[in-house]
């Protein structure tokens, strides 16, 4: 079947609609995997496509400052905070849904005000309820400070989600004998995996990529994450910028993202519309 | 745990009965916030018996059974299991089971994981947990189906998983809520069938809670007749069928619902009572009379399939045939003649009238009248003037 001009048209500009999209969405992160690759001045000629294959940035950049620790300080903090927030936003969202209380939506709204504010505004305070805790230029400073943003809305996801879950399955299991974090471990968490893998992973995401507590919290090059380790590299002299080392550290650090995103995509895709259809 | 819990008596068919009820109910109520679901309800259930709940919804009947269950506090009153009060046991510590309407089975585990549940949590040996479960899947018939997941069988078959993770607890009393409501018509007949069957093979203690009259009258050994948080009546199937203690009692059993008419005492003859309905005729009913005087706003009630065509002007109640719904076996004739509450006087008769329009007469059996009194109780028979006290 030959197809009309107006039907093949109308293909071809679906298909620039989507090319326009992948280009925009794609090409910054194609651009710094370029510069990566660049040394010296030829940073400052604009290219479209890789000319010669050069690594150099890459290993400079473990080698000019301790960037392995930067990574590693990243992992440490994000991972914690995930793991912080899966098990309190658990625990919270249970009793958030399944337990009749005074209080509880005056609750629930105080949980989602709390991220609210910005940043920026809270920053002072935190600051020296760190010093007061004795935390500054330590890792869990990070980590205590992220969970203002990770917390809500894990809390409110699985709050959503374990309403959707028939109450039913929790009274066969308080018949079956199951004490609330039996319920909670063994018929409730196997059945919310896709929520936990979404909120985990924005959890994650949201803390790797965190800057402003960061920079504030940290002092020494070797508590610095990513971002401000990035953010703070220096080149030979104060005028001069690495951007060679800076775009190879971006890629760098963009690649476990990449990992984590494509490894549990089927996930989060069921995640996102989970509840929208009944299982 | 497991073990030593009374319910593995269970498994021995006609086990002596003890005189203790199985469940006793004293004064129970419960109310939400201002709503009162259950007003004080009193209640035994015997050793061994099918006990089923039936009332419309909203009447309690599943609060009452989510008290038993635990999965609710009483508000007031006591609750007893084999004499002992159980209102703070916890509700695995009660040696109850119970069957979901919507079978509420794990549905990340396999048929086997949801029968093994809840006795891992108990304890119980590994190797007696198999036994359990191996025997109750083959009582159910699901032995081919322990290594699937719930979503992978149909209702019936779920239903039976639901039924067969209450047996392997060997409990000792199944609670079922509703349990057929969401089957369809055929598998509904089938699976109460089975349930009859179960109850007669394991000669357990069940309460059943319902909605479906046919449910009801064909599975209970005792009927438990549930309006506004109150008990109606209680008894054997058949006796509450024919002996209803009250006008909801008599309009809730039978299909299509009891006749009801108003009438008026003309005559307190020795054998009973005659009355004169409103909308003119006659009927006598050998009941006692009590405070109820000659002059007196009654309610007489008949069930349909108790009309009985009478050769023309010989009977004590004419109407005119309004409508016929032939349904092969039977027929039901509706009349042109009103009931207290609006709705047409019904027949049912073995066979149809020949036209509509017809006029005809009726004889009302005495046995099968019904006499209610203005605030609905039914006056006591003359054969059994014990029902007088309610």
């Amino acid at each position: 079947m030959t197809m009309t001009t107006g039907a093949l048209a109308r293909r071809g500009l679906f298909y620039l609609a989507v090319a326009i999209i992948v280009i925009y969405a794609v090409f910054p992160f194609y651009y710094a995997i370029l510069s990566s690759m660049k040394s010296g001045s030829e940073l400052f000629r604009v290219d479209y496509f890789p000319f010669k294959w050069n690594f150099g940035n890459y290993t400079s950049v473990f080698r000019d400052q301790p960037f392995a620790t930067n990574i590693w300080n990243s992992l440490v903090v994000s991972s914690s905070v995930v793991a912080l927030s899966l098990f309190l936003g658990i625990t919270a969202a249970f009793a958030l849904a399944r337990i009749q209380f005074r209080g509880r939506a005056f609750l629930l709204v105080t949980i989602l005000g709390v991220s609210m504010f910005p940043q920026v505004a809270v920053l002072s305070g935190m600051f020296q309820l760190i010093r007061g805790l004795g935390l500054y230029n330590h890792l869990s400073a990070l980590i205590i400070s992220y969970m203002i943003f990770t917390l809500p809305f894990t809390v409110w996801v699985l709050t959503t989600f374990l309403r959707e879950l028939p109450k039913e399955l929790e009274e066969a299991a308080i018949l079956d004998g199951a004490s609330s974090w039996l319920i909670i471990r063994r018929v409730f968490l196997p059945l919310m995996w896709p929520a936990l893998v979404t909120t985990g992973l924005l959890a994650f995401i949201a803390a790797w990529n965190e800057f402003l507590f960061a920079l504030t919290f940290t002092l020494t090059n070797d508590m610095r994450t990513v971002p401000v380790g990035i953010g703070l590299m220096s080149g030979a002299s104060a005028y001069e910028l690495p951007w060679g080392n800076i775009m190879a550290a971006s890629v760098i650090v963009t690649v476990p993202l990449v990992i984590l995103v494509l490894a549990f995509q089927r996930r989060i895709v069921s995640g996102l519309t989970a509840g929208a259809v009944k299982g | 745990m497991a073990k030593d819990q009374p319910g593995v008596a269970v498994a021995t068919p006609g086990a002596a009965k003890s005189a203790t009820p199985a469940i006793a109910l004293r004064a129970v109520g419960k109310w939400f916030g201002s709503t009162r679901v259950l007003e004080s309800v009193d209640l035994e259930i015997k050793d061994g018996e099918l006990c089923v709940f039936v009332g419309p919804s909203g009447c309690g009947k599943s609060t009452l059974l989510r008290l038993i269950a635990g999965l609710e506090s009483a508000s007031a009153g006591d609750i007893n299991i084999d004499g002992k009060r159980i209102n703070d046991v916890a509700p695995a510590r009660r040696g109850v089971a119970m069957v979901f309407q919507s079978y509420a089975l794990y549905p990340h585990m396999t048929v086997y994981e949801n029968l093994e549940f809840g006795l891992k949590i108990g304890k119980t040996e590994k190797a007696e947990i198999d036994r359990r479960i191996r025997e109750a899947a083959k009582m159910l018939q699901i032995e081919h189906l322990l290594e699937r997941l719930p979503k992978e069988l149909s209702g019936g078959q779920r239903q039976r998983v639901a039924i067969g993770r209450a047996l392997t607890r060997r409990p000792r009393i199944f609670l079922f809520d509703e349990p057929l409501s969401n089957l369809d018509a055929a598998l509904r007949v089938s699976m109460r069938a089975e349930l009859s069957r179960l109850h007669h093979q394991l000669q357990a203690t069940m309460v059943y809670v319902t909605h479906d009259q046919v449910e009801a009258m064909t599975l209970a050994d005792r009927l438990v007749i549930l309006n506004a948080g109150h008990v109606e009546q209680v008894g054997a199937p058949l006796e509450v069928y024919q002996r209803p203690r009250t006008l909801f009692a008599a309009g809730f059993l039978g299909s299509p619902r009891m006749n009801f008419l108003r009438a008026e005492v003309a005559e307190l003859a020795g054998d009973g009572i005659v009355v004169k309905l409103t909308g003119g005729g006659t009927a006598r009913a050998p009941v006692v009379a009590g405070s109820v005087k000659p002059g007196d706003v009654v309610t007489l009630g008949i069930r349909p399939e108790h009309l009985r065509v009478a050769a023309s002007g010989e009977g004590t109640l004419s109407a005119a045939v309004q409508l016929v719904e032939n349904l092969g076996d039977h027929a039901i004739v509706h009349l042109d003649r009103e009931q207290q509450d609006g709705g047409r006087v019904l027949a049912k008769l073995e066979k149809a009238p020949v036209g509509e329009a017809q006029p005809l007469s009726f004889e009302l059996p005495p046995d099968d009248c019904h006499v209610f009194d203005a605030t609905g109780l039914a006056l006591p028979r003359r054969d059994r003037p014990e029902d007088a006290t309610r």
